[in-house]
């Protein structure tokens, strides 16, 4: 390979990646800290209050960005599993299971301010229409991952089995995004798409955008704070491990 | 070709079957996911008879009656409507012109008694000065048409 390119075969070791993911991740974590303050003080003080759901709309800025973030998760997780299977590299089941409890996370909270803003407005916390559906199935796919990679102790296989999850899950991705187009349901369609202009006043579209990124950055963050612990449990009979300037203690 | 490369080839033949298969399978159950019917599929006779099924729509503008706590409307997509009985609180977002779903049963006479009202809102959101200037132009160019 030559050699004015980065060589990124170099970071799959997990050796050579636990250095980098421990100076790279309180970046990560200043700028989610940053981005969040800036997107919670417009969410709250500068977007303006909507003419139909009054202040209670105001909870999009956290539901919107946490539903985004737990079904782009969940396809890094599926796009690190087919590395894995493919290239048989170690480090590609660690990066899932570090992102696994982090989807989870913003799955349930999807489905947790769904309902508190589904009371007020719908007239029901729930309702198996096909958008909320999905999300749910989504959510125990995450649970479902986390259960089977825990149950089997060699975690080679462990990540394998996992693996075969991550890409038999993505399937669900599409349906839940797609879910309020195909089918009549009482979620209503997507604000913000690639396809046509948002349907949102600018100022909520930037309060939006900015809690998406402070969410992005959160994920990145404890994904590689998490990946460094799983690398050092996984490798802890290694010498470079061992050699470790935070073990010689 | 290297083991790798088959290891990548059976990933994305395997996805490339699982979508299929899912699409097909999604394509079968197409009238099960739907979560409402809509006036005209009812007219059409898609709608389940002799169970309950939710109906969605607009409520009409001008067709909301209460006395007490009984509430009637009609329910139109514009072509087609359903007048709706409903006795019970309403939820807030509840108002002529605005989407609404409910669930309960068509009874002969093509009077449908709702046990649940759910109120459907869209995906626009904007501050009440924006709407007030949107809806102002709705009208100018509704009079220039005419």
């Amino acid at each position: 390979m030559s050699q004015r390119f980065i060589n990124w075969f170099k970071f799959a070791s997990p050796a050579s990646f636990y250095p980098l993911a421990g100076k790279a991740w309180p970046w990560f974590a200043a700028l989610a800290t940053a981005f969040c303050a800036a997107g919670l003080w417009i969410s709250f003080f500068v977007a303006p209050t909507d003419f139909q759901q009054g202040e209670g709309y105001r909870i999009i800025f956290i539901h919107v960005p946490a539903s985004w973030m737990s079904m782009f998760i969940y396809c890094v997780m599926a796009f690190w599993a087919a590395i894995g299977i493919t290239f048989n590299t170690r480090l590609s089941g660690m990066m899932s299971s570090a992102l696994a409890p982090t989807g989870a996370l913003f799955a349930f909270i999807s489905l947790w301010t769904g309902a508190l803003w589904g009371k007020p407005m719908w007239g029901a916390w729930w309702v198996w229409d096909a958008r909320l559906t999905s999300e749910l199935i989504l959510f125990f796919l995450y649970i479902g991952y986390i259960a089977l990679t825990a149950a089997i102790d060699d975690p080679r296989r462990a990540d394998k089995a996992g693996a075969i999850v991550a890409l038999v899950g993505v399937v669900n991705v599409p349906i839940i995004y797609f879910s309020v187009k195909w089918w009549n349901t009482l979620h209503q369609g997507a604000s913000v798409s690639l396809t046509k202009a948002p349907t949102m006043a600018t100022t909520m579209l930037w309060g939006m955008l900015l809690m998406a990124l402070a969410f992005w950055m959160y994920s990145i963050a404890i994904a590689l704070y998490r990946v460094r612990a799983i690398i050092l449990e996984r490798e802890r009979h290694t010498t470079w491990v061992a050699e470790l300037p935070e073990m010689q203690r | 070709m290297k083991p790798r490369h088959k290891r990548f080839a059976i990933i994305v033949g395997g996805l490339a079957a699982l979508g299929i298969a899912a699409a097909l399978v999604l394509n079968a159950f197409q009238s099960n996911l739907v979560f409402f019917f809509t006036p005209t599929q009812v007219a059409g006779g898609e709608a389940p008879k002799g169970r309950a099924f939710r109906v969605g729509g607009l409520v009409k503008e001008g067709s909301l009656q209460r006395t007490d706590i009984t509430a009637r409307f009609v329910v139109t997509d514009t072509a087609k409507e359903i007048p709706v009985t409903y006795k019970g609180i309403l939820p807030d977002l509840f108002s002529e012109g605005k989407g609404v779903v409910a669930q309960g049963s068509l009874g002969p006479d093509g009077q449908f008694t709702a046990t649940e009202v759910l109120a459907k809102h869209d995906e626009n959101y904007m501050p009440p000065e924006a709407k007030a200037a949107v809806d102002k132009a709705h009208e100018a160019s509704r009079t220039l048409k005419q």
